[in-house]
């Protein structure tokens, strides 16, 4: 067991586990999108889960780091929050924001995380301009909507997982990156219509199923 | 061609290839057909000239050599006469003639074609007089102008290979560590991290290990890797040689653009020949190691010179980076231990083992060794590609080997590193240019771009410009990179446009803050550089554009006007005469008068105008 202090809090730890995971079991919350915990190479693209650790010269992502006996872990400096802030904000100049007519309301983690950093959901000063494809409906029995996907990939890592080999990917490059269906349309042939993982695992509603549209 | 057995077959090969040349002791003419002079016409030159050596059947007694780039890309095509070393610049086929009867037959030099010094405005005759020559320290460059660079014998006559010979038989891996260490030898790609580290962390990592070479050099206006892998490819393959060796590595790769196909095709010949000969493949030189380098060829993405990146790309993934909190020297290529490092330190390599770590480490400045080559591009008179010593001020570089700014301008900044590097203004002209220096001023080193600008750059602009290109070149996975670079495009674009606002100066420094600390990969983090630096050394420029909605360099079109200034107008009709719009009216020997309605703004007229009477208002 490790013993590390996060916000003046003592915990002991399992040696080696993921320094986010060991917050989030402990409830403290830090802000997060892309991680999961089954996933061993962590994206680290959110950007999001900053926190500062004694001797280390500025804010790290804590999804990236193993728990070391002895850490010292502040989750909530001044440093760590004006990132975090930025961050959600960039986010949000591409996000449509229509909660009223979005299946994620009040379930959703960008709703959840600007609660929690006292943010409304339109940044302020920044250019608001959504991607050109509003929505996606190629696919036989998912609905895919650009404006609200935050670009996590976690739909891709679950889709690979339950199905052997993913049938979504990112595609594009720069500002167009999105999520894509590829391979086989013949519904016959894919096994969405049973698995829906990638909506359920969704943090905004980005990817849903047509029977709930 | 012979295999050749071991070293003793290597050393014979050798001084057969040199008797051979002292024999003879003939005239050679080394024609640059690198890519800048190949554009410039070295192939009508080439075919004039053996054609017209034939003429006067000196065919035997002169041999041509098509050489890799010589650096003086301003002037090409270039021609070197040895063993003399007479320098003709911009050959053209109608110059051969002359050119053959009076240098190659009599022993004179054409001082019509000859080489004039910009400054002191006399004829030159001898490359190595040549000021931007002579201040240069080729290490790593000088053999390009000597070698076909597609002849495996050129490169061993230079003595190549005689290092890989040396760590075969004469040194043991933790040796070759030493020696690259006590260098003091950093990477050349951009990050200047020390080689000898990497290679030692790379050898304690357990598994199949990979040589890789990064030859996807992406930044506009850098062509320095290009260069060595047109000009010089064995001498990349003897460094991944060395370090293979070194590592116990069996298997190499050079990642290399698509876009570059001369360097493409004279890479994949060098290997072809290293393994024909055997040194390339197995028991190299009967010495129990087995190496091999295969080719891959990028797409062309910037964000693919990125090491994980790099690999991905080269496992056949979109070439997307990763978060590093475990090295690629530990994990990389196929999650295999993986050395990578750029061309140009591969070939510091082979220098390094032949002339010895004490001999290098002399060269340079106290925490950044040997030399490095600079593409010194833009508004300077020598544009080309410079190899001076580590800690070479930039005012040597700019003023005394590039000749200064043309037209007699002002220098106002240069752009070190790529489009993700920093403006230094010309107060700093004094900096040492090595990786530290350069990143105290805000700016990286890069892999060695080097754009001067002059006064009529507006700094505004050319941060919009390169973020404008940073923006198409950003994958798209991390957020602050993803969307920060759009955000910070935008806030620029308005101000170019006059619609800036007061928060923005503040706005950009807050996004570009967090992009240069927080971003995933080293194309983020750099992304801000063009904007923080001009900021932080031009803020006043960026005042004008927001405040008074005036651009003082006269560039973002919304937000200045050219005026005639009466005083200064001596009414000699040359404006009037090139303006397309006919906006500029006026008798001969009378002040001029500039219709702002019709005027464009094209800058004819401020350009033509020798008395310095259109200005910027």
């Amino acid at each position: 067991m490790s013993k590390i202090i996060v916000d003046e809090q003592y915990l002991e730890i399992i040696e080696g586990t993921n320094l986010l995971q060991a917050c989030l079991e402990n409830n403290i919350y830090i802000p997060n999108l892309c991680y999961l915990k089954e996933r061993k190479e962590k994206n680290a693209s959110c950007r999001l889960c900053f926190v500062e650790i004694e001797g280390m010269p500025k804010p790290v992502t804590s999804c990236t780091l193993d728990v070391e006996d002895g850490m010292v872990v502040r989750t909530d400096t001044p440093a760590v929050r004006r990132l975090q802030r930025t961050a959600f904000q960039l986010l949000m100049s591409v996000h449509e924001v229509d909660c009223a007519h979005c299946p994620a309301n009040k379930k959703c983690e960008l709703q959840k995380i600007a609660r929690f950093l006292k943010l409304g959901l339109k940044p302020k000063g920044l250019d608001h301009s959504l991607r050109e494809l509003e929505t996606d409906h190629d696919h036989p029995f998912l609905e895919y909507f650009p404006h609200r996907c935050v670009l996590c990939g976690k739909c891709i890592y679950v889709c690979k997982k339950r199905n052997g080999r993913p049938y979504l990917t990112f595609a594009g490059r720069g500002l167009d990156t999105q999520i894509s269906f590829f391979g086989d349309k013949d519904p016959l042939k894919l096994p969405c219509a049973e698995c829906l993982a990638c909506t359920l695992i969704c943090p905004v509603a980005a990817i849903i199923a047509k029977t709930d549209t | 061609m012979l295999k050749l057995k071991n070293r003793e077959a290597l050393n014979n090969f050798r001084n057969n290839i040199l008797s051979k040349h002292q024999e003879k002791d003939k005239k050679l003419i080394s024609l640059c057909a690198g890519s800048g002079c190949g554009a410039y016409g070295t192939e009508k030159v080439y075919q004039t000239l053996t054609e017209e050596l034939a003429k006067h059947n000196l065919q035997d007694e002169v041999e041509i050599k098509l050489t890799g780039c010589h650096g003086f890309c301003e002037k090409g095509p270039i021609m070197v006469i040895h063993p003399e070393g007479i320098f003709y610049p911009q050959v053209k086929e109608t110059h051969i003639p002359n050119i053959v009867e009076k240098t190659i037959k009599n022993g004179e030099i054409d001082k019509s074609l000859a080489f004039k010094d910009h400054i002191t405005k006399k004829k030159i005759f001898h490359e190595e007089d040549i000021p931007f020559y002579k201040l240069q320290q080729r290490i790593i460059f000088g053999n390009n102008g000597m070698i076909d660079p597609t002849s495996i014998k050129d490169y061993i006559s230079v003595d190549g290979y005689t290092a890989l010979d040396k760590v075969l038989f004469e040194m043991t891996p933790d040796e070759i560590i030493d020696e690259i260490r006590k260098s003091g030898l950093r990477g050349r790609g951009g990050g200047g991290f020390p080689t000898a580290v990497k290679w030692d962390s790379c050898r304690k990592h357990e598994g199949e290990r990979y040589v890789i070479c990064n030859a996807d050099e992406g930044d506009p206006g850098a062509y320095m890797d290009r260069s060595l892998l047109e000009g010089n490819p064995h001498s990349i393959l003897e460094g991944m040689l060395i370090a293979a060796r070194a590592i116990g590595s069996n298997q190499g790769y050079i990642y290399v653009r698509h876009e570059y196909p001369l360097a493409v095709k004279n890479i994949e010949t060098a290997i072809n020949q290293a393994r024909e000969i055997g040194l390339l493949g197995k028991n190299i030189l009967h010495s129990d190691f087995d190496f091999d380098i295969h080719i891959s060829r990028g797409g062309g993405a910037f964000v693919c010179g990125e090491s994980t990146a790099l690999m991905a790309s080269l496992e056949g993934n979109p070439g997307r980076p990763r978060a590093k909190y475990v090295h690629t020297v530990e994990k990389g290529f196929r999650q295999s231990p993986s050395l990578l490092n750029n061309v140009e330190t591969w070939t510091n390599v082979p220098v390094i083992i032949n002339k010895g770590a004490d001999w290098y480490s002399r060269i340079g400045t106290e925490k950044s060794k040997g030399t490095k080559i600079f593409s010194l591009v833009g508004k300077v008179v020598n544009t080309g590609l410079v190899e001076v010593p580590m800690g070479t001020s930039l005012r040597t570089i700019i003023f005394d080997i590039g000749g200064g700014i043309p037209k007699k301008k002002e220098f106002k900044a240069v752009q070190t590193g790529g489009p993700s590097g920093g403006c230094i203004p010309k107060e700093f002209l004094d900096l040492g240019v090595d990786f530290d220096e350069l990143a105290k001023v805000g700016s990286i080193m890069g892999s060695g771009g080097m754009i001067v600008m002059d006064q009529d750059t507006c700094m505004v602009d050319v941060a919009r410009y390169f973020l404008d290109f940073l923006k198409e070149e950003s994958c798209g996975q991390c957020n602050p990179c993803r969307e920060g670079i759009k955000q910070m495009l935008a806030i620029l674009t308005d101000i170019c446009k006059g619609n800036g606002k007061e928060g923005d100066i503040e706005l950009l420094e807050e996004i570009g803050g967090m992009l240069q600390k927080f971003s995933l990969c080293g194309l983020g983090t750099s992304a801000p550089n063009p904007v923080l630096s001009t900021i932080r050394y031009f803020r006043e420029e960026y005042e004008a554009h927001i405040r008074d909605k005036k651009c003082p360099a006269g560039v973002c079109k919304p937000l200045f006007h050219y005026e005639i200034d009466p005083k200064a107008c001596k009414g000699c009709q040359a404006c009037a005469k090139k303006c397309p719009e006919k906006a500029i009216t006026g008798e001969k020997k009378k002040t001029h008068i500039l219709d702002r309605q019709k005027c464009i703004k094209c800058g004819i007229c401020y350009d033509i105008c020798k008395f310095n009477a259109i200005i910027i208002r």
